[in-house]
């Protein structure tokens, strides 16, 4: 075991390197903004939106053509300083809450936010119900009682012997 | 008996929302733009004769946006219900080239027909970002006063034609403008 350990580690640096590397190689391409607040904004944007033609890809993620067309739309909107809001509102008009990785709390969405919730109240509902019940099962017989006086009664008895 | 019902309840619940879930296409997203005026755009024709397209131009009309390009394989097999419908009727159909090369576009018109009565080059797909489009062929139904009231996400069938399309620019041409 203890000699096993360098070279799990190895395997472990290995498989965390391999993982930066395709971090690294990402699809994006490289653009300039007049400052870092609109390519903060520029790449949070990429990761939160759908790309609508493969399955499950943020738009950074993806080497679709659609994706590069969606990405150049944003990058134009950032820079020409557009809020947050008015972008995502751009996208969602156009394509859906399909698009947001987060969709908006809405009547269409609530049970997508509340079902969650509720479902793990009713699982943890019913582990306390379980443990309830079984807790009940092992309480003591109704005649321990009485047997554990005859007991103590007995010991008292060999005592003043 | 009755701690196997429980499961083999719940086993029956979800092997109905499963089976129903099989039958959902996830691919044909609800189109958010139904009832909400189609953007508006400008562009020039696909080849310098032709003259420049505003949507503009057709408020007042019942009409068709086809969204369609020459690499597009799906375009294929819709193109002859285009061509007969608009041989058959007089609903305008304008056919947005979608990012394509304006040379192979007019060629793929020479040789499955042009249906078409105006023909906007969107090479570098502007419009159909501004119109939601994902996945060519797309259509829309546009009303008299300029609202879109039906998309069709790939290729017109003939079902959908005769079913949904037809009898639903009848009812729209009676309406208003």
């Amino acid at each position: 075991m203890i000699r096993q350990a360098p070279l799990a580690a190895a395997a472990i640096a290995a498989i965390i390197a391999l993982l930066i590397g395709f971090a690294a190689t990402a699809s994006v391409e490289a653009v300039n903004f007049e400052n870092a607040r609109q390519e903060s904004l520029y790449t949070d944007l990429l990761a939160e939106l759908r790309c609508l033609v493969c399955a499950n890809q943020s738009l950074s993620d993806s080497n679709a053509d659609l994706a590069k067309d969606l990405r150049g739309k944003v990058r134009r909107m950032v820079a020409d300083g557009r809020s947050r809001e008015a972008i995502v509102d751009y996208m969602v008009e156009r394509y859906g809450e399909f698009v947001l990785y987060r969709p908006r709390f809405s009547a269409a969405t609530f049970f997508l936010w509340v079902a969650p919730f509720v479902l793990a109240l009713a699982g943890f509902g019913f582990v306390a119900a379980l443990a309830r019940r079984k807790s009940q099962q092992v309480s003591p017989d109704p005649d321990t009682d009485a047997r554990l006086q005859k007991a103590r009664a007995l010991i008292e008895d060999e005592r003043h012997w | 008996m009755n701690r196997f019902i429980i499961p083999l309840l719940a086993f029956i619940v979800l092997v109905g929302f499963l089976g129903v879930g099989l039958t959902l296409k996830p691919r044909e997203l609800p189109s958010p733009f139904i009832g909400k005026p189609a953007p508006a755009f400008s562009l020039p024709g696909l080849s310098p004769a032709q003259p420049a397209f505003n949507n503009r131009q057709m408020a007042g009309a019942v009409w068709l946006l086809n969204v369609w390009a020459s690499w597009c394989v799906a375009c294929r097999t819709e193109h002859p219900l285009l061509n007969q419908l608009a041989q058959t009727t007089t609903v305008p159909i304008v056919g947005l080239n979608y990012k394509d090369d304006a040379g192979d576009a007019a060629a793929w018109l020479r040789r499955f027909g042009n249906p078409y009565t105006h023909i906007p080059f969107d090479p570098r797909g502007n419009v159909g970002i501004e119109y939601g489009v994902y996945g060519v062929p797309e259509t829309y139904l546009i009303d008299k006063n300029g609202i879109i009231r039906f998309k069709q996400i790939g290729p017109i069938t003939p079902d959908i034609l005769e079913r949904e399309l037809l009898p639903l620019i009848e009812k729209l041409r009676k309406e208003p403008a």
